[in-house]
């Protein structure tokens, strides 16, 4: 069989996997969201917090409880990683230094999962599964909390009520998370993966070095790593190590958890505003953008010219042998398009132009399906852009959903995407014309202006993988960075819990001949449209002089 | 208050002009589309140029922020060009920066120029008149200025009289001229009490006495209202006006990031970006195109309001025209004719048609209401006979139609002959001592059911007073309805009748015109219920109005157009006046509020797809220097790096100039579901404004590098 039928059936098997999967599973979500009925163990938990569960919230209540929940998460990380070294299991390390205890409590509590750190050689046994493995269930049940706040905003009409923060938290995980990750650890194990608390095994090589092989609960966060779309892996290697991502059924496996979130949550979507439709609009956006970076990077990487790359059949730099072409591509394009920041090649040696579809993939803002959450409200931010303008078109002022697009709803939105452009590019420009940028660099010229580009570009949109070789972990990277991945994150989130509350307050407007379909593929190619060249055409200078001008010499 | 109502809409009809539009206002054909074409004549251009230029003010300008943006960036070129004035380039593109400014701020100019005449026009009828009026104990009678009233003051006029200012008769009857409000020269008769009170300021009056309370403070009168509105002084900017006023910041603001953060990338690069060179390329950017275009867009489309002899109050109601999706019409002038007409007599057993046409005939003579006339033509027309005139019966008595008799007819050689509403017919026969035949009820019935409305004919000779049969009277449809109600339809507007018809006639006109509902026996208050039911499931209404009692729906509703024949009460209601009162119009108001929304989208649609092409003609000649490859961006073949950026900052300064016709006539626009309008637009303005500017810039490069020295 050929490399390149391996990897269309590979592509097929996946996508199916995800046609099949979407509608219970999104169903199930829509389900968890609306039921009115608690658990035991929720019961126990709401509890044990304070909360009650049944309390309808208004958007400034919502809010409140998300960042109050986020801000003691962030320093309960960074305490813990400070003293790491005086807890049990801490495997001899130190504790971590505090701008970068800084910089990895915000990247994990903002579901960025950057790392300017070596899991294995760094964070101690409790710190890895008490710490990191727990805001990886968290972080993406807040993001999908956020969600579906901002869903019940269209939902709902003439009430202020966005359902209750402490619920949709706590049944997004034990409902959703938990179980989905059990059965994943479980597959991984059986695969391959490891799972152990062990100590760390001193070999000797052939050559007659020693090595350290760390062991760890690597499964269990593998799992969550994947289907939270965190990204932040046990190994420094990320899925490219063969503890984390074995063999070739793995990474199938794991690329679909990546997907199977941000790919049915439009599902849960179009079920909770009583339009399955409107769901597929949404999906079909997300799909078209996610499988033209598909087919962009893997011919590109294919196409990849020079000798040795000919010679292998493809760009094979910075790739795992065991999966080839096909599998690193979709891989990489997944990993950039759902925030998750995994990685099972070093996006780095892709082709310049490959990189920066990469880029661009987190540039248009992590919606294409985007992350658990932040990916539906992101691409939901650009629907009503794209109905602002369209609505007009059709001579009515603009209308989503039943709901007016008016002053406020187009203040918030706009707001919503002015952020991570502006994180990005005064970031990327403040590290440009200071002395730090150049420093970080592992390479000269166009690509390693795209190393910091990417930084960036990856930090403010929660992403979290890195142009591999980067110096990060450098006070002045820990901290810009930290602030990127919180303001990239936790902004938006105002906005759009602002904008959910602004919705749910107004009545709905019926639809009539004159509305326009929102649910029709014209709009979806619309909503395409308008996400490439609005948030596109922002970033096309810097891109041009990054990947563009490095992918174009040759 | 069911028989209120029909007499509203009987004193509505008989005022409704139905003379034809302006001649200087392009009403358009059908394959048209009917709104759009505004005129546009070019030398408007030239003879706004000196109001652009007083445009350029800041303190102007900073209400358009993506202009600002453009000045400030004129400023800052224009300077670092003095710092080096051997640089033809910095020359060339700061005059082409001023240029857009210029270009932006002559489409707004131009819209406003186009009012001024009007207003012009508006101001010679109000000024200086003299009031005459009347001392507080009603005796004695002051000269005062017209700008000295007050209101409640009682003022006199008589023929030749300007009316100096707004208010109601309260006693007295006069023709007026409203000519220089409405453009109508057929003199209006305006009387003390009921619906036709409300007199203007400016008008004149024609014949007779009227006393006037004045309603209205000089200085906020109905002329001088007119007067800042279609001057566009009083304009506010519209709800989504502002919306897509803030989006167009928000990407003003997220160009100038990225343009802004570009010289530390460049200098890593290796190469330094000039300010000019810079500027330019956050103007060609940032969405200059609607960001000029968009007050012209809005003032134009008050002005094709105002085309139409409709003055909107108030630019919201303009854009809530566009969402309206209910219509709530009234029957009388809008959906029918005026007037009833007779289509048919129906005799009773033992009589024949001939019979009851000739009775018919003889008993309507006196009658001198529309319908009565049309009993006298159509029994000349379908039977031949000749109509009769009152002085040839000698010892003839005839007895005139009354509202309180509700019948008429003729008292000659001993025959009685009566036509007339049923029950007074009936009570009239009974009176005589006849009996009244099962048929003329089971017959009424039939024609009632058919949408008409019986009158009965009966005689009292010698053979006693009986029935002789009925006259269908008909209510007749203006052609085209249907088709324009369908068109509505497939807008998604959903259309209500509103009547004081009993609800079987209703039903029928509704069926026969094909409206989607109706309200029969409407009073006020059903009215005003159906409106609430409307917009409490989250639709806006629209309706017409003119009576005092219409007023409170008037209010309610989204957009109220009062009729200017009507009370100042409903005037004051509504958020609309038609000056022609010609209900039909409401229609009209609807597509232009429509035309108007889209017009604002297609062109923001136009100007941000510009930007693609923008991109592929300057990035390459800003960074090709350093990294040759990116030269294959540019595909355009653009000759040299200077030509590329100048070309596309004139083709952003030409664009705005070329597309101001557009902006003030309007996009065309078709009735057609949401779905078509928007496969349509995006067509034209969507892809359009992906390919054009690589035509355009493409053509101006060419130009460029034929001059010598350059390129």
């Amino acid at each position: 069989m050929s490399s390149v039928l391996a990897d269309v059936l590979m592509v097929i098997a996946l996508v199916g996997a995800l046609a099949l999967v979407h509608r219970p599973f999104g169903d199930y979500m829509a389900a968890v969201f609306q039921s009115g009925k608690h658990l035991r163990v929720e019961r126990w938990i709401y509890r044990s917090v304070g909360a009650d569960p049944d309390a309808e919230m208004r958007w400034p209540a919502y809010l409140r409880g998300m960042l109050v929940f986020s801000a003691v998460s962030v320093l309960f990380l960074y305490l813990l990683m400070r003293v790491q070294d005086k807890l049990p299991l801490s495997l001899g390390f130190k504790p971590i230094s505090p701008d970068q205890a800084f910089n990895t409590a915000a990247s994990f509590v903002s579901n960025t999962n950057w790392q300017s750190y070596s899991g294995e050689v760094a964070m101690s046994h409790v710190t890895q599964t008490a710490g990191l493995a727990v805001q990886n269930f968290v972080s993406a049940a807040v993001g999908i909390a956020v969600a579906v706040a901002l869903v019940r905003g269209f939902a709902r009409s003439r009430t202020g009520d966005l359902g209750n923060f402490w619920a949709d938290l706590v049944r997004c995980i034990v409902r959703i998370l938990i179980p989905i990750s059990v059965v994943a650890a479980v597959l991984l194990i059986a695969a391959g993966a490891i799972q152990n608390f062990g100590d760390i095994h001193t070999i000797t090589t052939l050559t007659g070095d020693k090595q350290a092989i760390s062991p760890g609960a690597v499964a269990s966060q593998e799992a969550i790593k994947d289907l939270g779309t965190n990204g932040g892996g046990f190994f420094n290697a990320n899925s490219a190590h063969p503890f984390e991502n074995p063999n070739g059924f793995t990474n199938l496996l794991e690329i679909f958890l990546l997907l199977v979130i941000p790919f049915s949550l439009p599902r849960t979507f179009g079920k909770m505003v009583g339009n399955v439709k409107q769901g597929y609009a949404i999906v079909a956006a997300m799909g078209i953008i996610w499988f033209a970076g598909v087919i962009a990077v893997t011919w590109l990487e294919y196409a990849h010219p020079g000798t040795a790359s000919q010679l292998a059949g493809g760009a094979m730099e910075g790739k795992e042998q065991r999966f080839g072409e096909g599998p690193s591509s979709v891989f990489a394009v997944s990993t950039t398009m759902t925030s998750t920041g995994s990685v099972n090649s070093f996006h780095d040696s892709f082709s310049g132009l490959s990189g920066g579809v990469l880029l661009l993939g987190m540039m248009l803002g992590e919606i294409a399906p985007g992350g658990t959450g932040s990916g539906l409200y992101g691409m939901l931010i650009m629907a009503i852009i794209a109905v602002f303008l369209a609505g007009l078109m059709v001579g009515r002022t603009p209308e989503y959903l039943g709901k007016k697009i008016g002053t406020r709803e187009i203040k918030l939105a706009a707001c919503y995407i002015l952020v991570t452009p502006a994180l990005v590019l005064i970031g990327a420009g403040v590290a440009m014309a200071l002395p730090e940028g150049k420093d970080a660099m592992t390479n000269i010229g166009a690509h390693g202006f795209s190393e910091v580009l990417y930084a960036f570009t990856s930090a403010s949109n929660n992403n979290g993988s890195a142009f591999a070789g980067f110096g990060a972990n450098t006070d002045f990277f820990n901290t810009t960075l930290g602030l990127c991945m919180v303001l990239g994150r936790f902004l938006p989130m105002v906005f759009v819990l602002a904008l959910a509350g602004s919705l749910a307050e107004q009545k709905s407007v019926p639809e009539t001949a004159g509305t326009i379909r929102t649910e029709k593929p014209l709009f979806t190619g619309l909503l395409v449209g308008a996400i490439m060249i609005i948030t596109g055409l922002t970033f096309f200078p810097a891109l041009a002089l990054g990947p563009l001008a490095e992918g174009l010499a040759s | 208050m069911t028989a209120n109502i029909k007499k509203q809409e009987d004193s509505m009809s008989t005022v409704t002009p139905t003379r034809a539009p302006h001649s200087d206002v392009p009403t358009g054909h059908k394959e048209e589309g009917r709104v759009g074409a505004g005129l546009f004549d070019p030398k408007q251009l030239l003879k706004s140029l000196p109001d652009a230029v007083r445009k350029l003010d800041p303190r102007v300008m900073v209400k358009s922020p993506v202009m600002f943006v453009v000045l400030v960036g004129s400023v800052l070129t224009t300077v670092f060009s003095f710092k080096d004035p051997g640089d033809w380039f910095g020359w060339a593109i700061s005059a082409w920066l001023w240029l857009t400014v210029v270009f932006a701020n002559l489409a707004e100019a131009v819209a406003e120029g186009r009012g001024k005449a009007q207003a012009d026009t508006l101001r010679k009828a109000k000024t200086d008149t003299v009031a005459r009026r009347l001392s507080k104990d009603g005796k004695g009678e002051e000269q005062v200025p017209g700008t000295e009233l007050t209101i409640g003051d009682l003022v006199v006029c008589e023929a030749g009289d300007i009316i100096p200012g707004d208010g109601d008769v309260v006693e007295g009857v006069a023709s007026v001229d409203e000519s220089a409000i409405t453009g109508e020269s057929a003199p209006v008769i305006r009387e003390s009490g009921g619906d036709r009170s409300a007199v203007t300021g400016g008008t004149k009056v024609l014949s007779d006495r009227i006393v006037i309370k004045i309603t209205t403070k000089p200085g906020e009168t109905f002329i001088d209202r007119m007067i800042s509105l279609v001057e566009g002084a009083a304009r506010q900017k519209t709800p989504n006006e502002i919306a897509l006023n803030i989006l167009l910041a928000s990407l003003t603001i997220v160009f100038l990031l990225a343009v802004a953060t570009l010289p530390p990338f460049a200098d890593y690069a290796g190469t330094h970006l000039t300010m000019v060179v810079l500027v330019a390329l956050l103007v060609c950017l940032i969405p200059t195109t609607i960001g000029a275009l968009l007050s012209a867009i809005g003032i134009a489309g008050m002005d094709r309001l105002v085309q139409r002899n409709v003055l909107a109050m108030s630019g919201r109601a303009v854009e809530a025209a566009g969402d309206v999706s209910t219509l709530l019409l009234d029957k009388t002038g809008t959906i029918t004719l005026g007037n009833r007409q007779a289509s048919e007599f129906v005799p009773v057993t033992g009589t024949t048609e001939a019979e009851v046409a000739d009775a018919a005939q003889l008993s309507s003579l006196a009658d001198e209401t529309p319908e009565g006339r049309s009993i006298v033509v159509l029994a000349k027309e379908k039977y031949g006979l000749r109509e009769r005139h009152q002085g040839e019966l000698a010892h003839a008595e005839w007895i005139a139609f009354t509202a309180q008799t509700r019948m008429s007819g003729v008292d000659v050689d001993g025959r009685k002959v009566r036509k007339g509403a049923a029950g007074s017919v009936i009570a009239w026969v009974r009176e005589q001592g006849g009996e009244v035949s099962g048929d003329a009820d089971i017959l009424s019935n039939r024609i009632s059911e058919a949408g008409g409305t019986p009158l009965l004919v009966a005689v009292e000779d010698t053979d006693g007073a009986r029935i002789l049969g009925v006259i269908h009277l008909k209510d007749v449809v203006k052609e085209g309805m249907r088709e324009r109600f369908d068109e509505l339809r497939r807008m998604g507007i959903k259309t209500v009748m509103i009547t004081g018809d009993n609800p079987l006639t209703a039903k029928a006109i509704a069926d026969e015109a094909g409206v989607d509902d109706f309200l029969a026996e409407a009073t006020p208050e059903d009215k005003m219920a159906l409106i609430k039911r409307e917009q409490a499931g989250g639709k806006l209404v629209a309706m017409t109005g003119d009576g005092t009692n219409d007023a409170p729906a008037l209010a309610q509703a989204d957009v109220g157009v009062a009729m200017n024949t009507g009370t100042s009460a409903a005037k004051e209601a509504g958020n609309m006046v038609d000056l022609d009162s010609n209900p039909t119009k409401l229609i009209e108001i609807v597509e232009i509020g429509k035309q108007l929304l889209i017009t604002r989208g297609a062109l923001t649609t136009f100007s941000i797809a510009n930007d693609v092409a923008k991109y592929f003609a300057i990035i390459p000649a800003l960074f090709a220097v350093v990294y040759p490859g990116l030269d294959r961006l540019n595909i355009m073949d653009l000759s040299s790096p200077d030509s590329a950026i100048l070309s596309a900052v004139i083709f952003n300064a030409l664009i705005i100039i070329a597309l101001v016709p557009l902006a003030l006539r309007g996009v065309q626009y078709r009735p057609m579901s949401a779905d078509k309008m928007l496969r349509r637009n995006l067509g034209i303005y969507g892809i359009g404004g992906l390919i054009a500017p690589f035509i355009g810039i493409k053509i101006i490069d060419l130009l460029i590098s034929l001059i010598p020295g350059i390129g």
